[in-house]
């Protein structure tokens, strides 16, 4: 399989490489007792964008949208119905196992280790599995340990871990193997502050160290704010936006909310570069613009009015896209 | 994680799977490595497992109790004498206890396609039925192997054969042959699973259920089940078969008597069918999802 110069820099500019890709699903339904309705879904319709090696790509859209039918099509567990698919200059579909050993997926939902297992067991497996060379493997796991502070949890089965350190444990598992492309499904999926914390610190330097190619779908516009340049934005199956996420707020104009609790009921607060959107007794809620900074804002409220607590809210992926639909109807 | 760049050289030529041969080899590989993790984390509480395997053995002796117990009532049963029985019984228990402890969590495939997990073996670059076949590896169900092979010991000296060769080369053919069989009926039942995904109590019901009704010799049931187990799930081939001719007792279907010599061939075909059925079931996965 060697590449001549020429073919592997297409393979980079394209290295993920979608042409119309489709995903149809039939779903039978129960209409009575023996009577079933059948119908079509489509949960991917017609989709084309390419990634080129390297990049790191947040692939965004609500629930049911088809992101992890995408991620699935990528990874060759699912057939695509229609259209062209190319990762490496490999169809997915056709040679999945031997796609599997430059590819790392981790499931946010799911755990790819072995569920009754001590973590190291899990890496141990892989290590033969994959086909690790033994020093690449003490590598890798050695690095890992240490960024993703797994030290003291390798001697503990995976079903004992928190969802932070399965998470961390995951990714680790994910990337041993020295995978070109890492597909990340919702990494940060019920995770606290600090371990999204530490998961997004590694994934950034991953890719900027390792130049590993990464897709991650993700709920938290925050991951794609801090990892990621170039965001895609799937509905109903189909690409809605791709380019930058400054791109995307310009579309969506979408807003932070900024929820405040005062000492005592107040009329709603006026302050410049924010409405009032919500009164609730002594809490309010104002909405400014999401590219903006909070802090002015608040040393603004708190130089006026008597304020007990606060917190920031960012703006969901439903509201973005509900945003951009309002918007595309109006103009 | 070293660089990521298109000049290192990808794992692409070691370990390609392309033919059939490839695939099993791979197949088996996976399976020793995943088995062998199993056997290892095991072994790590020997007093359990030991614990746990004694209580297995146990469990499976009593089932073997039953007929005893029945035999201390009537002197025959269907025809057959206690030490018959005996043999038919251990050949049976043998086969099945081997395919059992070999692949026997697959009937848990229904519950992977259901929760999804089934997509993280996807992903590894091992074929998916040696993963699944490997999975919760459990040693302690070699407890109904030895009793299997206890009772077997017990009939093959009690019974009162006249041994040839050919009859004493037929036994571990039986066994071996039987096991794949078996192992063959356990592939069918997942691969159903992913179509129909409550569906391990059917699987159950045609291996245990199996396994139960070729404890006892064919002529305690009706031509019609024996006609079944003969001939649209095979499994007469397991024991009944090659069993009755080392017994040296007519088969009730009539069935030419080098029909005993056939369990290999019918192993092979089964697995191979077992093995198309899988294939059609995973595409059947991959194109619908769950």
């Amino acid at each position: 399989m060697e590449h001549t110069e020429t073919a592997a820099d297409v393979v980079d500019a394209d290295f993920i490489a979608l042409d119309g890709v489709e995903k149809i699903f039939d779903v039978r339904r129960k209409t009575g007792f023996l009577r079933r309705e059948r119908h079509q879904v489509r949960a991917v319709d017609g989709i084309t964008f390419r990634v080129p090696r390297g990049e790191m790509v947040g692939y965004i859209g609500p629930n049911g949208a088809g992101k992890s039918t995408t991620i699935k099509m990528l990874t060759g567990i699912l057939t695509p119905s229609g259209g062209r698919l190319r990762v490496a200059g490999v169809d997915p579909a056709r040679e999945r196992t031997r796609l599997a050993r430059r590819i790392g997926v981790v499931f946010g939902q799911r755990t790819t280790l072995w569920w009754d297992l001590p973590l190291i067991d899990s890496y141990r497996l892989m290590h033969r599995m994959y086909r690790i060379p033994d020093r690449r493997y003490a590598e890798n796991l050695d690095r890992c340990v240490q960024l993703l502070d797994l030290g003291e949890l390798l001697d503990v089965p995976v079903r004992q871990l928190s969802l932070g350190q399965r998470m961390r444990g995951d990714i680790a598992a994910a990337l041993l193997h020295d995978p070109e492309v890492l597909y990340l499904d919702e990494p940060t999926i019920g995770l606290d502050v600090v371990s999204k914390a530490k998961v997004r610190a590694f994934l950034r330097d991953l890719n900027a160290e390792s130049g590993t190619t990464v897709l991650l779908t993700t709920h938290d516009l925050t991951d794609i704010e801090q990892l990621c340049k170039r965001v895609m934005v799937i509905d109903h199956g189909r690409l809605m936006y791709d380019g930058p996420l400054a791109g995307l707020h310009e579309v969506g104009e979408s807003e932070r909310t900024l929820v405040v609790d005062l000492e005592r009921e107040l009329p709603p607060l006026e302050v410049e570069s924010a409405r009032v959107v919500k009164v609730d007794g002594p809490r309010q809620w104002l909405a400014f613009p999401a590219a903006a900074s909070a802090a002015p804002l608040l040393a603004a409220i708190a130089a006026r009015y008597p304020l007990v607590d606060l917190s920031v809210r960012e703006p969901d992926i439903e509201a973005v896209i509900a945003k951009m639909y309002a918007d595309r109807g109006t103009s | 994680m070293g660089p990521a760049g298109p000049a290192r050289p990808s794992g692409l030529r070691e370990g390609t799977s392309d033919g059939p041969v490839d695939r099993v080899r791979d197949g088996l590989r996976a399976y020793r490595m995943i088995t062998a993790m199993w056997i290892r984390s095991t072994l790590a509480y020997r007093a359990s497992f030991v614990m746990t395997a004694l209580g297995n053995l146990t469990a499976t002796a009593l089932d073997f109790a039953a007929i005893l117990l029945m035999f201390s009532q009537v002197d025959v049963l269907g025809g057959y004498r206690l030490p018959e029985v005996a043999f038919l019984y251990g050949a049976a228990a043998c086969a099945f206890g081997i395919a059992d402890l070999a692949i026997g969590s697959m009937d848990r495939l229904g519950r992977r396609v259901r929760d999804g997990t089934l997509d993280t073996l996807l992903v590894r670059p091992a074929p998916v039925l040696a993963q699944v076949a490997a999975d919760q590896f459990a040693l302690r169900r070699l407890g109904r192997v030895v009793q299997g092979l206890l009772v077997l010991g017990y009939a093959v000296t009690a019974v009162d054969v006249d041994w040839t060769p050919l009859k004493v080369l037929l036994v571990p053919v039986m066994l071996v042959s039987g096991a794949g069989i078996f192992m063959a009926v356990f592939v069918v039942g997942a691969a159903f699973q992913f179509v129909a995904q409550d569906a391990s109590e059917v699987q159950n019901a045609f291996t245990y259920g199996g396994n139960t009704l070729l404890q006892y010799p064919p002529s305690v049931f009706g031509k019609d089940l024996v006609r079944g187990a003969t001939f649209l799930v095979p499994i007469a081939f397991v024991n009944w078969l090659p069993g009755l001719y080392v017994l040296g007792r007519p088969y009730p279907l009539g069935l030419p008597s080098w029909a005993a010599f056939t369990p290999p061939l019918v192993a092979v075909a089964c697995c191979a069918l077992a093995g198309l059925a899988w294939r059609a079931g995973l595409r059947s996965y991959r194109s619908t999802g769950s």
